[in-house]
């Protein structure tokens, strides 16, 4: 079963590549994502047995993010049958946003979604360090061809950021994970393995200097993945250039499976009784995050490059959520959730925009509402929602996050966090109100009705649900997630 | 003594890199590294040779001394570029670096004691230095092929720390590394090959339309 979800999409990826038949690119990969979704479905109802030593299977934080990863994978690739109807359709006007890719890239750029997924679910999976290591940086690899899509300058010069900061942050990652195995050699120099379980069961032996430095070495590293501040540089630029369902990808799946690495040695170092060391590095991070992101996105003029920074934000207050401990942890779980949830619609939501008025300038899109009730209405829900207002779930998160700072005692931090959400609320909001309010016509001015926007049911239907979905996660958790979610805090 | 005679022959090879002016002659000096690097494991475990090992040498020979060589001297045929590294550090000042860096990597071998399962006390420094060599020829040097070439440094760096440590370490792990390795150059590669392509040149400090 383990081998299954693995394989499974790597090997339609294989089929993806060789094949020449344009529509059943198409119907690969949404047959790949629903079958893996499937797949995912019967794990949750039997937890298959561990295979390849141990170093395969699944447990409750896996769990989350691999069903995070498959719901996502599937409504995008739902969502791209829509979006490449506009693509080929579209060559003529769109030359400078959207340049059409010819058969080539499209098998490579489908190929490359499968192998994606199949690289984030080894991450999800593996319970060794390494083989984690070595996923991770595969999922970096196959990524890179999707943000290439458009082979533009711009695109290019983001995928070359993409590819050299997160590869050379995650061959940090692997010194720490070599430092870790120092770490775990037991006094009689005999050696511990570096599967999960293991490493915690034995960590309270484990040499706390070498472990200190393993810590910072792997969150340094995997944090420039999951693009905590300062390592967070090439998020933006990717997010934005990339074509919008596989910004959504990025953002939704790919931070939740770095986020995963840094829970992973987060946890031994709890363990290992250097929890404090660990939070107040967490606490660093996330709060530099929220800061940096606070900054950019006041007077940000781009609304993908917003959505990106909003993306730093959040993982910020992931990272935030470990650093204050406690229920914060269970409040990371949840908002990681719920931010990849909503972060995704807004992303696909964003890809609409982009298709009807070629820019991805704010100020150049404006009254969406008067051209398209539901887009707007949908955008202005998608902002609603990542702002962390009630009755979304990220509100339920937030707070959660927030009152564990108050609750340890760490009251500047989270006063501070919540002044900084304050000002991103403000900076959002400006962008997100203008965007769908129309431009105050002058009398003078002749009054002409713009066109109604092209929206394809395909392209609408998957954020629609993922709307509802962080509507609902909002009002009631269900016992089976939360059952989930708790499990995993009280590792 | 052999296995200190090989890191002291990849801690010269850094510091060739660091002065060298000619994109060809470092993109052989980093290859010279990979297969000294190759040779490690060989060396470290000489009296008790096994499959495994000998699996792991051979494999990171054939990649890091001939296939990344390979290409990336195709990337830089393709995109027909002048040949020279083009600094934004003089190579004066890289090999003072070079100097400092050298300084401050054996003084961090000193702090961070292996112990026993140390098979040399060059393994932290030379390790050690050949990741801020990496990082250095990353940002001071202007050709996008030469960050491909700091990356290979720095990841060779952490290699140099890996094979130090190649009985805890397991094959598949190994394998697995060495393949994304080998993609990410692969990957890169191509990319340089785009870029060229696109924008009439690799040179990075042009790649500036994406700020904020």
């Amino acid at each position: 079963m383990i081998w299954a979800l693995i394989l499974l999409p790597f090997g339609l990826g294989v089929c993806a590549l060789l094949t020449k038949n344009q529509s059943l690119q198409k119907y690969l990969l949404f047959g790949g994502a629903l079958s893996h979704l499937i797949l995912t479905i019967s794990v949750w109802q039997k937890p298959p047995p561990a295979v390849l030593w141990g170093w395969l299977a699944i447990d409750p934080p896996g769990l989350l993010f691999l069903t995070i990863t498959c719901l996502l994978f599937l409504l995008v690739s739902i969502y791209e049958f829509g979006y490449f109807e506009h693509l080929e359709n579209d060559t003529e006007e769109n030359m400078d946003v959207l340049i059409f890719p010819s058969i080539h890239t499209k098998s490579l750029f489908i190929g490359c979604q499968l192998f994606f997924l199949s690289a984030m679910t080894l991450v999800t999976l593996s319970q060794h360090l390494s083989l984690m290591w070595v996923a991770i940086e595969a999922t970096t690899l196959a990524s890179a061809p999707l943000i290439f899509f458009h082979s533009s300058p711009r695109s290019l010069e983001a995928t070359w950021k993409y590819l050299l900061i997160c590869s050379v942050g995650i061959a940090l990652a692997l010194l720490g994970t070599f430092f870790l195995s120092i770490a775990a050699t037991k006094p009689d120099g005999s050696q511990t393995n570096l599967v999960f379980g293991n490493l915690l069961s034995n960590a309270d032996h484990f040499n706390s200097q070498w472990l200190k430095a393993a810590f910072i070495l792997m969150v340094v590293g995997y944090g420039t993945k999951m693009g905590l501040a300062p390592m967070h540089t090439w998020l933006p630029d990717a997010h934005s250039e990339s074509p919008s369902p596989i910004s959504a990808l990025l953002s939704g799946a790919l931070l939740n499976c770095a986020f995963l690495g840094i829970f992973r040695v987060y946890e031994i170092c709890h363990k290992a009784n250097l929890g404090a060391f660990a939070n107040d590095i967490m606490l660093a991070l996330g709060i530099v995050s929220l800061v940096v992101a606070a900054i950019f996105i006041l007077g940000q003029s781009d609304y993908k490059r917003l959505l990106a920074y909003s993306s730093v934000e959040h993982m910020g207050l992931l990272a935030l959520g470990l650093g204050f401990g406690g229920i914060g942890v269970f409040g990371s779980m949840l908002h990681a959730l719920n931010h990849s949830i909503t972060k995704a619609s807004l992303f696909l939501l964003a890809g609409i925009i982009l298709i009807n008025y070629h820019s991805k300038k704010a100020s150049d899109v404006q009254g969406i509402l008067t051209r398209s009730k539901a887009l707007g209405l949908l955008w202005l829900f998608g902002f609603l929602s990542i702002s962390g207002s009630p009755p979304f779930g990220l509100f339920l998160s937030e707070i959660t996050i927030v009152k564990s700072g108050f609750d340890q005692g760490r009251f500047i931090i989270a006063s501070l966090s919540l002044g900084l959400l304050v000002i991103i609320f403000i900076g959002m909001a400006t962008v997100f109100l203008n965007m769908t309010q129309p431009q105050p016509v002058l009398k003078s001015e002749k009054i002409h009705t713009p066109p109604p926007l092209r929206l394809k049911p395909s392209m609408l239907y998957p954020p629609v649900l993922l709307l509802l979905l962080s509507l609902v996660l909002g009002i009631y958790l269900p016992g089976w997630m939360k059952d989930l979610l708790v499990n995993i805090a009280r590792q | 003594m052999k296995v200190q005679l090989l890191l002291i022959l990849v801690l010269l090879t850094n510091l060739k890199l660091l002065g060298s002016s000619r994109l060809g002659s470092s993109i052989r000096t980093v290859a010279i590294q990979g297969s000294l690097l190759g040779l490690l494991p060989l060396f470290i475990e000489l009296d008790s040779l096994n499959w495994r090992v000998m699996t792991l040498a051979i494999g990171t020979v054939f990649l890091k001394g001939f296939v990344f060589a390979n290409l990336l001297f195709r990337a830089i045929n393709v995109a027909n570029v002048n040949r020279e590294v083009q600094p934004f550090a003089g190579y004066v000042s890289s090999l003072l670096y070079g100097i400092v860096a050298l300084i401050v990597s054996f003084w961090l071998g000193q702090i961070l004691n292996l112990g026993q399962l140390s098979y040399s006390p060059l393994i932290i420094p030379v390790s050690f230095f050949g990741i801020f060599s990496g990082l250095f020829l990353i940002v001071s040097r202007r050709r996008a092929i030469s960050q491909v070439l700091g990356f290979l440094v720095l990841e060779n760096g952490v290699f140099t720390f890996g094979a130090g440590i190649i009985k805890m370490t397991s094959l598949l792990v190994e394998i697995g590394i060495l393949l994304d390795v080998f993609v990410a150059i692969l990957v890169m590669g191509i990319t340089v090959f785009r870029i060229s392509q696109e924008c009439d040149h690799i040179d990075t400090d042009k790649l500036i339309t994406l700020k904020d």
